[in-house]
Protein backbone atom coordinates (compact mmCIF):
# COMPACT_ATOMS: atom_id res chain seq x y z
CA UNK A 1 0.00 0.00 0.00
CA UNK A 2 2.93 3.00 1.02
CA UNK A 3 4.90 0.98 -1.86
CA UNK A 4 2.46 1.94 -4.49
CA UNK A 5 1.35 5.55 -2.98
CA UNK A 6 4.97 6.60 -3.09
CA UNK A 7 4.98 5.35 -6.58
CA UNK A 8 2.00 7.74 -6.99
CA UNK A 9 3.75 10.28 -5.68
CA UNK A 10 6.79 10.05 -8.36
CA UNK A 11 4.31 9.38 -11.02
CA UNK A 12 2.67 12.77 -9.87
CA UNK A 13 6.05 14.72 -9.92
CA UNK A 14 6.97 13.44 -13.06
CA UNK A 15 3.45 15.54 -14.53
CA UNK A 16 4.12 17.96 -12.33
CA UNK A 17 8.07 18.70 -13.87
CA UNK A 18 6.63 17.76 -17.58
CA UNK A 19 4.32 20.70 -17.23
CA UNK A 20 6.51 22.81 -15.80
CA UNK A 21 9.03 21.97 -18.14
CA UNK A 22 6.64 22.98 -21.24
CA UNK A 23 5.70 26.53 -19.64
CA UNK A 24 9.41 26.77 -19.27
CA UNK A 25 10.46 25.80 -22.97
CA UNK A 26 7.30 27.30 -24.59
CA UNK A 27 8.91 30.37 -25.76
CA UNK A 28 11.30 27.78 -27.77
CA UNK A 29 8.22 25.83 -29.19
CA UNK A 30 6.71 29.14 -30.26
CA UNK A 31 9.88 30.13 -32.26
CA UNK A 32 9.74 26.85 -33.80
CA UNK A 33 6.56 27.15 -35.08
CA UNK A 34 6.65 30.73 -36.09
CA UNK A 35 9.59 29.32 -38.40
CA UNK A 36 7.27 27.10 -39.94
CA UNK A 37 4.41 29.82 -40.14
CA UNK A 38 3.62 30.96 -43.79
CA UNK A 39 3.78 34.61 -44.03
CA UNK A 40 -0.10 35.17 -44.73
CA UNK A 41 -0.61 33.53 -41.36
CA UNK A 42 1.80 35.58 -38.98
CA UNK A 43 -0.89 38.05 -38.40
CA UNK A 44 -3.72 35.42 -38.13
CA UNK A 45 -6.55 36.42 -34.99
CA UNK A 46 -6.31 34.14 -33.29
CA UNK A 47 -2.38 33.01 -33.97
CA UNK A 48 -1.92 29.39 -35.27
CA UNK A 49 -0.55 27.01 -32.10
CA UNK A 50 0.42 24.68 -33.84
CA UNK A 51 1.75 24.95 -38.11
CA UNK A 52 -1.11 23.82 -39.83
CA UNK A 53 -0.38 25.44 -42.63
CA UNK A 54 3.24 24.29 -41.87
CA UNK A 55 6.18 25.39 -44.98
CA UNK A 56 9.47 25.46 -45.29
CA UNK A 57 9.64 29.20 -46.60
CA UNK A 58 11.60 30.29 -43.82
CA UNK A 59 14.09 27.69 -43.99
CA UNK A 60 14.77 28.56 -47.49
CA UNK A 61 15.34 32.08 -47.10
CA UNK A 62 17.68 30.84 -44.21
CA UNK A 63 19.62 28.83 -47.34
CA UNK A 64 19.77 31.88 -49.56
CA UNK A 65 20.60 34.26 -47.17
CA UNK A 66 21.95 33.43 -44.14
CA UNK A 67 24.96 30.78 -44.97
CA UNK A 68 27.70 33.30 -45.44
CA UNK A 69 26.69 34.47 -41.99
CA UNK A 70 26.80 31.08 -40.72
CA UNK A 71 30.16 30.11 -42.31
CA UNK A 72 31.60 32.75 -40.68
CA UNK A 73 30.37 32.08 -36.95
CA UNK A 74 31.72 28.51 -37.96
CA UNK A 75 35.14 29.78 -38.25
CA UNK A 76 34.85 32.31 -35.86
CA UNK A 77 33.69 29.77 -33.40
CA UNK A 78 36.80 27.43 -33.82
CA UNK A 79 39.27 30.23 -34.23
CA UNK A 80 37.92 31.10 -30.49
CA UNK A 81 38.27 27.53 -29.19
CA UNK A 82 41.85 27.38 -30.60
CA UNK A 83 42.88 30.66 -28.83
CA UNK A 84 41.11 30.09 -26.01
CA UNK A 85 42.59 26.55 -25.58
CA UNK A 86 46.05 27.75 -26.47
CA UNK A 87 45.90 30.47 -23.63
CA UNK A 88 44.17 28.74 -21.05
CA UNK A 89 45.58 25.53 -21.06
CA UNK A 90 48.91 26.25 -20.34
CA UNK A 91 48.27 28.84 -18.10
CA UNK A 92 45.73 26.30 -16.06
CA UNK A 93 48.66 23.83 -15.56
CA UNK A 94 50.86 26.46 -14.39
CA UNK A 95 48.92 27.78 -11.71
CA UNK A 96 47.53 24.12 -10.72
CA UNK A 97 51.07 22.27 -10.51
CA UNK A 98 53.74 24.58 -11.01
CA UNK A 99 53.12 27.57 -8.25
CA UNK A 100 54.67 30.21 -9.82
CA UNK A 101 55.47 32.72 -7.78
CA UNK A 102 52.24 35.39 -7.81
CA UNK A 103 50.37 32.77 -9.18
CA UNK A 104 47.11 33.93 -6.60
CA UNK A 105 47.34 36.97 -8.10
CA UNK A 106 47.24 36.07 -11.40
CA UNK A 107 43.96 33.60 -10.77
CA UNK A 108 42.46 36.74 -8.86
CA UNK A 109 43.33 38.88 -12.00
CA UNK A 110 41.36 36.67 -14.12
CA UNK A 111 38.77 36.36 -11.71
CA UNK A 112 37.70 40.30 -12.06
CA UNK A 113 38.43 40.04 -15.31
CA UNK A 114 35.20 37.52 -15.77
CA UNK A 115 33.23 40.34 -14.19
CA UNK A 116 33.97 42.91 -16.83
CA UNK A 117 30.90 43.78 -18.83
CA UNK A 118 31.29 43.36 -22.23
CA UNK A 119 30.55 46.63 -23.51
CA UNK A 120 33.26 48.28 -21.98
CA UNK A 121 35.45 46.02 -23.48
CA UNK A 122 33.37 46.52 -26.24
CA UNK A 123 34.37 50.20 -26.20
CA UNK A 124 38.15 49.98 -24.89
CA UNK A 125 38.72 47.22 -27.63
CA UNK A 126 37.21 49.34 -30.51
CA UNK A 127 39.86 51.66 -29.60
CA UNK A 128 42.92 49.90 -29.77
CA UNK A 129 41.37 48.22 -33.03
CA UNK A 130 40.77 51.37 -34.28
CA UNK A 131 44.25 52.65 -34.19
CA UNK A 132 45.75 49.37 -35.45
CA UNK A 133 43.56 48.53 -38.35
CA UNK A 134 41.55 45.38 -37.14
CA UNK A 135 38.25 46.39 -36.93
CA UNK A 136 35.92 44.67 -39.14
CA UNK A 137 38.50 41.64 -39.59
CA UNK A 138 37.74 38.21 -38.29
CA UNK A 139 40.42 37.67 -36.23
CA UNK A 140 39.82 41.14 -34.42
CA UNK A 141 37.00 39.88 -33.72
CA UNK A 142 38.13 35.81 -32.43
CA UNK A 143 40.24 37.93 -29.90
CA UNK A 144 37.59 39.62 -28.61
CA UNK A 145 35.43 36.61 -28.65
CA UNK A 146 38.10 34.53 -26.58
CA UNK A 147 38.18 37.06 -23.84
CA UNK A 148 34.74 35.48 -22.57
CA UNK A 149 35.95 32.53 -22.32
CA UNK A 150 39.63 32.60 -21.45
CA UNK A 151 39.08 33.93 -17.92
CA UNK A 152 36.90 30.84 -17.02
CA UNK A 153 39.06 28.50 -19.36
CA UNK A 154 41.66 28.77 -17.31
CA UNK A 155 40.28 28.62 -13.92
CA UNK A 156 38.07 25.59 -14.86
CA UNK A 157 41.80 23.96 -16.54
CA UNK A 158 43.25 24.92 -13.07
CA UNK A 159 40.68 23.02 -10.75
CA UNK A 160 40.71 19.95 -13.62
CA UNK A 161 44.32 19.98 -13.50
CA UNK A 162 45.00 20.17 -9.65
CA UNK A 163 43.04 16.74 -9.31
CA UNK A 164 46.33 15.24 -11.57
CA UNK A 165 47.87 12.89 -9.44
CA UNK A 166 51.53 14.31 -8.29
CA UNK A 167 52.38 10.88 -9.01
CA UNK A 168 52.23 10.56 -12.44
CA UNK A 169 54.02 14.07 -13.18
CA UNK A 170 56.81 12.58 -10.82
CA UNK A 171 56.94 9.61 -13.49
CA UNK A 172 56.99 11.26 -16.48
CA UNK A 173 59.80 13.28 -14.69
CA UNK A 174 61.41 10.36 -13.56
CA UNK A 175 61.46 8.79 -17.39
CA UNK A 176 63.16 11.94 -18.53
CA UNK A 177 60.54 14.06 -19.73
CA UNK A 178 60.89 17.65 -19.63
CA UNK A 179 58.03 20.04 -18.42
CA UNK A 180 56.41 20.81 -22.14
CA UNK A 181 56.89 17.14 -22.99
CA UNK A 182 54.65 16.16 -19.31
CA UNK A 183 52.23 18.51 -20.88
CA UNK A 184 51.78 17.67 -23.91
CA UNK A 185 52.08 13.61 -23.78
CA UNK A 186 51.05 13.53 -19.75
CA UNK A 187 48.75 16.34 -18.77
CA UNK A 188 46.78 17.62 -21.67
CA UNK A 189 45.57 13.95 -23.00
CA UNK A 190 44.29 13.31 -19.39
CA UNK A 191 42.50 16.51 -19.13
CA UNK A 192 40.06 15.55 -22.18
CA UNK A 193 36.87 16.67 -20.36
CA UNK A 194 38.38 19.34 -19.40
CA UNK A 195 39.34 20.16 -22.91
CA UNK A 196 36.09 19.14 -24.11
CA UNK A 197 34.18 21.10 -21.86
CA UNK A 198 36.53 24.95 -22.31
CA UNK A 199 35.92 23.86 -26.04
CA UNK A 200 32.62 23.59 -26.11
CA UNK A 201 31.73 26.78 -23.90
CA UNK A 202 34.08 29.00 -26.21
CA UNK A 203 32.61 28.18 -29.63
CA UNK A 204 29.19 28.54 -28.18
CA UNK A 205 29.54 31.77 -26.65
CA UNK A 206 31.66 32.86 -29.76
CA UNK A 207 29.07 31.46 -31.88
CA UNK A 208 26.06 33.55 -29.40
CA UNK A 209 28.15 36.51 -29.26
CA UNK A 210 26.65 39.73 -30.29
CA UNK A 211 28.09 42.37 -28.36
CA UNK A 212 31.41 42.22 -29.69
CA UNK A 213 30.15 41.82 -33.27
CA UNK A 214 28.10 44.65 -33.35
CA UNK A 215 30.51 46.53 -31.69
CA UNK A 216 33.92 45.79 -33.75
CA UNK A 217 32.28 43.92 -36.87
CA UNK A 218 29.09 46.05 -37.84
CA UNK A 219 30.83 47.42 -41.28
CA UNK A 220 32.74 43.43 -42.28
CA UNK A 221 32.36 42.08 -45.16
CA UNK A 222 32.42 38.76 -43.00
CA UNK A 223 29.15 39.11 -40.60
CA UNK A 224 28.58 36.54 -37.96
CA UNK A 225 24.87 34.82 -37.82
CA UNK A 226 24.09 37.18 -34.64
CA UNK A 227 24.41 40.17 -37.03
CA UNK A 228 22.41 38.69 -39.47
CA UNK A 229 19.16 38.10 -37.40
CA UNK A 230 19.98 41.66 -36.04
CA UNK A 231 19.80 42.95 -39.42
CA UNK A 232 16.97 40.75 -40.35
CA UNK A 233 15.10 42.21 -37.08
CA UNK A 234 15.72 45.68 -38.64
CA UNK A 235 14.90 45.30 -42.24
CA UNK A 236 12.03 43.04 -43.01
CA UNK A 237 9.93 43.40 -40.08
CA UNK A 238 7.04 41.37 -41.96
CA UNK A 239 8.95 38.24 -42.32
CA UNK A 240 8.85 36.48 -39.00
CA UNK A 241 8.95 33.07 -40.32
CA UNK A 242 12.51 34.08 -41.60
CA UNK A 243 13.70 35.79 -38.30
CA UNK A 244 12.45 32.48 -36.75
CA UNK A 245 14.09 30.02 -39.00
CA UNK A 246 17.17 31.83 -38.95
CA UNK A 247 16.92 31.68 -34.77
CA UNK A 248 16.11 27.78 -34.54
CA UNK A 249 19.70 27.38 -36.91
CA UNK A 250 21.47 29.68 -34.93
CA UNK A 251 20.24 27.58 -31.89
CA UNK A 252 20.93 23.89 -33.72
CA UNK A 253 25.18 24.11 -31.51
CA UNK A 254 23.47 24.89 -28.79
CA UNK A 255 20.99 22.18 -28.93
CA UNK A 256 23.93 20.12 -30.24
CA UNK A 257 25.35 20.48 -27.16
CA UNK A 258 22.84 19.99 -24.77
CA UNK A 259 22.27 15.96 -26.46
CA UNK A 260 26.22 15.37 -26.33
CA UNK A 261 27.91 16.41 -23.53
CA UNK A 262 24.97 17.16 -21.22
CA UNK A 263 27.61 16.18 -18.43
CA UNK A 264 30.13 19.11 -19.69
CA UNK A 265 27.16 21.43 -19.67
CA UNK A 266 26.28 21.35 -16.12
CA UNK A 267 30.20 21.32 -14.96
CA UNK A 268 30.12 24.76 -17.37
CA UNK A 269 27.66 26.32 -15.79
CA UNK A 270 29.01 25.42 -12.34
CA UNK A 271 31.88 26.34 -13.35
CA UNK A 272 34.04 29.13 -10.73
CA UNK A 273 30.80 28.88 -8.48
CA UNK A 274 30.16 26.14 -6.03
CA UNK A 275 32.29 23.45 -5.35
CA UNK A 276 30.87 19.54 -5.82
CA UNK B 1 28.61 13.30 -5.92
CA UNK B 2 31.92 11.87 -7.03
CA UNK B 3 32.85 13.79 -9.79
CA UNK B 4 36.58 14.87 -9.87
CA UNK B 5 36.65 18.08 -11.44
CA UNK B 6 35.72 20.04 -8.40
CA UNK B 7 34.55 23.13 -9.91
CA UNK B 8 36.05 25.59 -7.90
CA UNK B 9 37.53 28.55 -8.70
CA UNK B 10 41.61 29.09 -7.92
CA UNK B 11 41.76 31.97 -6.46
CA UNK B 12 41.21 31.50 -3.24
CA UNK B 13 42.59 28.07 -3.42
CA UNK B 14 46.06 28.42 -4.71
CA UNK B 15 47.16 29.67 -1.44
CA UNK B 16 45.59 27.22 0.73
CA UNK B 17 46.55 24.01 -1.02
CA UNK B 18 50.33 24.70 -1.21
CA UNK B 19 50.21 24.68 2.46
CA UNK B 20 47.81 21.29 2.43
CA UNK B 21 50.73 19.46 0.70
CA UNK B 22 53.16 17.54 2.55
CA UNK B 23 56.48 18.99 2.59
CA UNK B 24 58.34 17.54 -0.15
CA UNK B 25 62.68 16.84 0.38
CA UNK B 26 64.17 20.04 -0.22
CA UNK B 27 64.66 20.57 -3.92
CA UNK B 28 68.19 22.12 -4.69
CA UNK B 29 68.21 25.77 -5.18
CA UNK B 30 68.71 25.83 -8.94
CA UNK B 31 65.70 23.06 -9.34
CA UNK B 32 63.75 25.62 -7.24
CA UNK B 33 64.50 28.39 -9.55
CA UNK B 34 64.55 26.49 -13.11
CA UNK B 35 60.93 25.21 -12.01
CA UNK B 36 59.95 28.97 -11.10
CA UNK B 37 61.03 29.67 -14.87
CA UNK B 38 58.84 26.56 -16.29
CA UNK B 39 56.12 27.64 -14.58
CA UNK B 40 56.39 31.30 -15.55
CA UNK B 41 56.73 30.14 -19.08
CA UNK B 42 53.28 28.04 -18.70
CA UNK B 43 51.69 31.02 -17.23
CA UNK B 44 53.53 33.71 -19.87
CA UNK B 45 50.72 33.01 -22.76
CA UNK B 46 47.76 34.24 -20.46
CA UNK B 47 49.30 37.01 -18.92
CA UNK B 48 50.69 39.10 -22.04
CA UNK B 49 46.91 37.82 -22.93
CA UNK B 50 45.49 39.25 -19.69
CA UNK B 51 47.65 42.36 -20.76
CA UNK B 52 47.30 43.01 -24.22
CA UNK B 53 43.60 42.22 -24.20
CA UNK B 54 42.18 43.49 -21.17
CA UNK B 55 44.70 45.70 -19.56
CA UNK B 56 45.12 47.70 -22.54
CA UNK B 57 41.70 48.02 -23.67
CA UNK B 58 40.48 49.28 -20.29
CA UNK B 59 43.06 51.60 -20.17
CA UNK B 60 42.19 53.16 -23.39
CA UNK B 61 38.43 53.16 -22.08
CA UNK B 62 39.62 54.96 -18.98
CA UNK B 63 41.65 57.54 -21.51
CA UNK B 64 38.52 58.06 -23.52
CA UNK B 65 36.52 58.80 -20.98
CA UNK B 66 39.09 61.67 -19.93
CA UNK B 67 39.14 63.45 -23.49
CA UNK B 68 37.22 65.16 -25.55
CA UNK B 69 36.98 63.33 -28.45
CA UNK B 70 35.09 63.78 -31.66
CA UNK B 71 34.83 61.68 -34.49
CA UNK B 72 37.87 63.30 -35.85
CA UNK B 73 40.38 63.39 -32.76
CA UNK B 74 39.28 59.78 -32.15
CA UNK B 75 40.64 58.85 -35.22
CA UNK B 76 43.51 61.41 -35.67
CA UNK B 77 44.41 61.47 -32.06
CA UNK B 78 45.12 64.71 -30.19
CA UNK B 79 41.80 64.63 -28.08
CA UNK B 80 42.35 67.31 -25.06
CA UNK B 81 42.73 66.19 -21.97
CA UNK B 82 38.99 67.05 -20.16
CA UNK B 83 39.04 65.17 -16.77
CA UNK B 84 35.68 64.73 -15.46
CA UNK B 85 33.89 66.59 -17.74
CA UNK B 86 32.61 63.75 -19.53
CA UNK B 87 31.32 62.11 -16.01
CA UNK B 88 29.83 65.65 -15.26
CA UNK B 89 27.49 65.29 -18.38
CA UNK B 90 26.87 61.80 -17.78
CA UNK B 91 25.74 62.47 -14.22
CA UNK B 92 23.94 65.42 -14.98
CA UNK B 93 22.07 64.26 -17.97
CA UNK B 94 18.11 63.76 -17.77
CA UNK B 95 18.38 60.49 -18.64
CA UNK B 96 21.38 59.63 -15.98
CA UNK B 97 18.24 59.09 -13.33
CA UNK B 98 16.24 56.83 -15.54
CA UNK B 99 19.14 55.03 -16.38
CA UNK B 100 20.50 53.88 -13.03
CA UNK B 101 17.03 53.44 -11.88
CA UNK B 102 16.28 51.32 -14.32
CA UNK B 103 19.76 49.76 -13.74
CA UNK B 104 18.94 48.87 -10.28
CA UNK B 105 15.47 47.90 -10.70
CA UNK B 106 16.41 45.78 -14.01
CA UNK B 107 19.01 44.12 -11.92
CA UNK B 108 16.81 43.56 -8.75
CA UNK B 109 13.52 41.91 -9.88
CA UNK B 110 15.29 40.07 -12.16
CA UNK B 111 17.72 38.53 -9.05
CA UNK B 112 14.89 38.08 -7.09
CA UNK B 113 12.35 36.25 -9.47
CA UNK B 114 15.33 34.13 -10.95
CA UNK B 115 16.39 33.51 -7.70
CA UNK B 116 13.28 32.34 -6.09
CA UNK B 117 11.97 30.09 -8.95
CA UNK B 118 15.46 28.67 -9.72
CA UNK B 119 15.15 27.73 -6.13
CA UNK B 120 11.93 26.53 -6.11
CA UNK B 121 12.74 24.32 -9.00
CA UNK B 122 16.00 22.87 -7.59
CA UNK B 123 13.57 21.80 -4.55
CA UNK B 124 11.33 20.25 -6.70
CA UNK B 125 14.15 18.40 -8.79
CA UNK B 126 15.46 17.43 -5.44
CA UNK B 127 12.93 14.59 -5.55
CA UNK B 128 14.56 12.19 -7.67
CA UNK B 129 10.92 10.83 -9.92
CA UNK B 130 10.91 9.21 -13.24
CA UNK B 131 12.76 11.40 -16.30
CA UNK B 132 13.85 13.98 -13.85
CA UNK B 133 17.70 14.29 -15.43
CA UNK B 134 15.99 14.50 -18.85
CA UNK B 135 13.92 17.48 -17.56
CA UNK B 136 16.14 19.15 -16.00
CA UNK B 137 18.54 19.28 -18.84
CA UNK B 138 15.95 20.86 -20.74
CA UNK B 139 15.46 23.15 -18.73
CA UNK B 140 18.83 24.23 -19.46
CA UNK B 141 17.74 25.46 -23.13
CA UNK B 142 17.06 29.05 -22.08
CA UNK B 143 20.46 29.29 -20.88
CA UNK B 144 22.06 28.13 -23.76
CA UNK B 145 20.64 29.75 -26.32
CA UNK B 146 22.29 32.63 -27.89
CA UNK B 147 20.74 35.70 -26.36
CA UNK B 148 19.67 37.09 -29.60
CA UNK B 149 17.28 34.29 -30.25
CA UNK B 150 15.81 34.57 -27.16
CA UNK B 151 15.22 38.57 -27.31
CA UNK B 152 13.75 38.26 -31.18
CA UNK B 153 11.52 35.28 -29.64
CA UNK B 154 10.27 37.45 -26.65
CA UNK B 155 10.03 40.10 -29.06
CA UNK B 156 7.57 38.39 -31.36
CA UNK B 157 5.77 36.59 -28.70
CA UNK B 158 5.58 40.06 -27.03
CA UNK B 159 4.52 41.92 -29.84
CA UNK B 160 1.30 43.90 -29.60
CA UNK B 161 -0.68 43.17 -32.53
CA UNK B 162 -0.16 39.36 -33.12
CA UNK B 163 2.09 38.23 -29.92
CA UNK B 164 0.43 35.16 -28.42
CA UNK B 165 1.40 36.87 -24.95
CA UNK B 166 -1.61 39.43 -25.74
CA UNK B 167 -3.47 36.16 -27.44
CA UNK B 168 -3.34 34.45 -24.06
CA UNK B 169 -4.54 37.44 -22.28
CA UNK B 170 -7.37 38.29 -24.91
CA UNK B 171 -8.64 34.62 -23.40
CA UNK B 172 -8.51 35.59 -19.60
CA UNK B 173 -10.41 39.19 -20.62
CA UNK B 174 -7.42 40.97 -20.78
CA UNK B 175 -7.03 43.97 -22.83
CA UNK B 176 -3.75 43.96 -25.39
CA UNK B 177 -0.93 44.90 -23.55
CA UNK B 178 1.87 47.26 -25.11
CA UNK B 179 4.70 45.38 -24.54
CA UNK B 180 7.66 46.42 -26.15
CA UNK B 181 6.03 49.67 -27.14
CA UNK B 182 4.62 51.69 -24.11
CA UNK B 183 7.03 53.63 -21.52
CA UNK B 184 5.41 51.86 -18.36
CA UNK B 185 5.77 48.14 -19.51
CA UNK B 186 8.80 47.99 -21.50
CA UNK B 187 10.98 47.94 -19.05
CA UNK B 188 8.29 44.91 -17.44
CA UNK B 189 8.75 43.01 -20.53
CA UNK B 190 12.53 43.00 -21.32
CA UNK B 191 12.81 42.15 -17.27
CA UNK B 192 10.80 39.10 -17.94
CA UNK B 193 12.88 37.91 -20.72
CA UNK B 194 15.89 38.13 -18.15
CA UNK B 195 14.16 36.10 -15.85
CA UNK B 196 13.27 33.06 -18.41
CA UNK B 197 17.01 33.57 -19.56
CA UNK B 198 18.51 33.68 -16.10
CA UNK B 199 16.43 30.54 -14.26
CA UNK B 200 18.54 27.52 -15.53
CA UNK B 201 21.85 29.10 -13.93
CA UNK B 202 19.69 29.64 -10.81
CA UNK B 203 18.52 25.88 -10.92
CA UNK B 204 21.77 24.48 -11.15
CA UNK B 205 23.69 26.03 -9.06
CA UNK B 206 21.41 25.90 -6.08
CA UNK B 207 20.35 22.04 -6.72
CA UNK B 208 24.21 21.27 -7.00
CA UNK B 209 24.08 23.19 -3.62
CA UNK B 210 21.17 21.08 -2.23
CA UNK B 211 23.11 17.84 -3.28
CA UNK B 212 25.60 18.84 -0.56
CA UNK B 213 23.46 19.00 2.12
CA UNK B 214 23.72 16.13 3.95
CA UNK B 215 20.25 13.73 3.48
CA UNK B 216 20.77 12.81 6.98
CA UNK B 217 20.43 16.36 8.46
CA UNK B 218 16.39 15.99 6.62
CA UNK B 219 16.11 12.54 8.28
CA UNK B 220 17.35 13.93 11.98
CA UNK B 221 14.80 16.89 11.78
CA UNK B 222 12.15 14.51 10.44
CA UNK B 223 12.46 12.48 13.44
CA UNK B 224 12.27 14.92 15.86
CA UNK B 225 8.94 15.82 14.10
CA UNK B 226 9.92 18.97 12.04
CA UNK B 227 7.50 19.72 9.19
CA UNK B 228 8.30 19.98 5.73
CA UNK B 229 8.03 23.92 6.25
CA UNK B 230 10.39 23.60 9.00
CA UNK B 231 12.89 21.45 7.76
CA UNK B 232 13.26 23.96 4.73
CA UNK B 233 13.80 27.13 7.08
CA UNK B 234 15.70 25.66 9.92
CA UNK B 235 17.87 23.16 7.93
CA UNK B 236 17.90 23.60 4.32
CA UNK B 237 18.04 27.34 3.65
CA UNK B 238 20.59 28.00 6.67
CA UNK B 239 22.85 25.41 5.35
CA UNK B 240 22.84 26.70 1.65
CA UNK B 241 22.74 30.06 2.51
CA UNK B 242 26.74 30.23 1.10
CA UNK B 243 25.66 28.95 -1.97
CA UNK B 244 23.00 31.26 -2.04
CA UNK B 245 25.03 34.41 -1.84
CA UNK B 246 27.39 33.15 -4.67
CA UNK B 247 24.81 32.36 -6.86
CA UNK B 248 23.06 35.93 -6.10
CA UNK B 249 26.53 37.95 -6.72
CA UNK B 250 27.07 35.99 -9.69
CA UNK B 251 23.64 36.82 -10.83
CA UNK B 252 24.60 40.62 -9.91
CA UNK B 253 27.56 40.25 -12.06
CA UNK B 254 25.65 38.68 -14.88
CA UNK B 255 22.80 41.12 -14.93
CA UNK B 256 24.73 44.16 -14.60
CA UNK B 257 26.58 43.10 -18.01
CA UNK B 258 23.16 42.09 -19.93
CA UNK B 259 22.83 44.32 -23.19
CA UNK B 260 22.05 42.00 -26.33
CA UNK B 261 18.36 41.32 -24.82
CA UNK B 262 17.25 45.18 -24.27
CA UNK B 263 18.75 46.30 -27.13
CA UNK B 264 17.07 43.52 -29.26
CA UNK B 265 13.70 44.17 -27.82
CA UNK B 266 13.13 47.56 -27.24
CA UNK B 267 16.60 49.45 -28.00
CA UNK B 268 16.30 51.04 -24.58
CA UNK B 269 12.88 52.93 -25.09
CA UNK B 270 10.66 53.99 -25.79
CA UNK B 271 12.23 57.48 -24.31
CA UNK B 272 14.35 56.20 -21.95
CA UNK B 273 12.06 53.88 -20.43
CA UNK B 274 13.95 50.59 -20.54
CA UNK B 275 17.39 52.37 -20.79
CA UNK B 276 20.16 50.61 -18.36
CA UNK B 277 23.90 51.91 -18.06
CA UNK B 278 25.02 49.63 -19.99
CA UNK B 279 22.52 50.45 -23.21
CA UNK B 280 23.29 54.16 -22.91
CA UNK B 281 26.64 53.60 -22.95
CA UNK B 282 26.52 51.83 -26.21
CA UNK B 283 23.75 54.25 -27.31
CA UNK B 284 26.38 57.17 -26.84
CA UNK B 285 29.14 55.23 -28.66
CA UNK B 286 27.87 53.59 -31.24
CA UNK B 287 24.10 53.90 -31.23
CA UNK B 288 24.19 57.01 -33.60
CA UNK B 289 26.03 58.65 -36.63
CA UNK B 290 27.88 61.23 -34.21
CA UNK B 291 29.22 58.61 -31.71
CA UNK B 292 30.22 60.49 -28.50
CA UNK B 293 32.84 58.09 -27.03
CA UNK B 294 33.88 60.06 -23.86
CA UNK B 295 30.77 60.18 -22.59
CA UNK B 296 30.38 56.79 -23.60
CA UNK B 297 33.14 55.60 -21.83
CA UNK B 298 32.76 57.53 -19.09
CA UNK B 299 28.83 55.60 -18.49
CA UNK B 300 30.86 52.37 -18.56
CA UNK B 301 33.58 53.22 -15.68
CA UNK B 302 30.60 53.54 -13.54
CA UNK B 303 29.79 50.20 -14.59
CA UNK B 304 32.46 48.57 -14.10
CA UNK B 305 32.88 50.39 -10.68
CA UNK B 306 29.40 48.44 -9.95
CA UNK B 307 30.69 45.22 -11.63
CA UNK B 308 33.95 45.35 -9.41
CA UNK B 309 32.10 45.77 -6.35
CA UNK B 310 30.08 43.17 -6.69
CA UNK B 311 33.12 41.29 -7.99
CA UNK B 312 35.09 41.82 -4.97
CA UNK B 313 32.00 40.59 -2.74
CA UNK B 314 31.54 37.74 -4.45
CA UNK B 315 35.20 36.75 -4.33
CA UNK B 316 34.87 37.25 -0.40
CA UNK B 317 31.58 35.29 0.31
CA UNK B 318 33.04 32.53 -2.08
CA UNK B 319 36.71 32.91 -0.12
CA UNK B 320 34.62 32.27 2.99
CA UNK B 321 32.96 29.79 2.23
CA UNK B 322 36.13 27.60 1.14
CA UNK B 323 37.34 28.78 4.46
CA UNK B 324 34.83 27.38 6.63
Amino acid sequence: MTATRAERGRRARTGVGVVLTAVMLFPVYWMVNVSLTPTADMRHDPPFVVPVHATLDGYRTVLDQQLPYLGTSLLVGLGTVLLTLAVAAPAGYSLAKLRPRGGPVLAFALLLAQMIPGIIMGIGLYAVYLSLGYLNTLPGLVVADSTIAVPFGVLLFTSFMRGIPDELLQAAKVDGAGHLRTFASVVLPVSRNAIVTVSLFSFLWAWSDFIFATTLDAGGDHQPITLGIYHYIGNNNQEWNAIMATAVVASVPAAVLLVVAQRFVAAGVTGGAVKE
Amino acid sequence: MTRTATTRTAGDRAGTSAREVPARPAAPVYRARSSQWAAWGFAAPVTVYLVAFYAYPLLRNLDLSVRNYTVRSFVQGGAQFSGLDNLRAVVTSPTFGPALTNTVVFTVTSLVFQFTIGLALALFFQHHFPLSGTLRALFLVPWLLPLIVSSSTWAWMLNSDSGVVNYALGLLGVDPVHWLTSPQWSLPSVIIANIWIGIPFNLVVLYSGLQAIPAELHEAAAIDGANARQRFWRVTFPLLRPVSAITLLLGLVYTLKVFDIIWVMTKGGPGDSSTTLTTWSYRKSFGSLLPQFGPGAAISNLLIVMALVAGLLYVRSAGREAGA
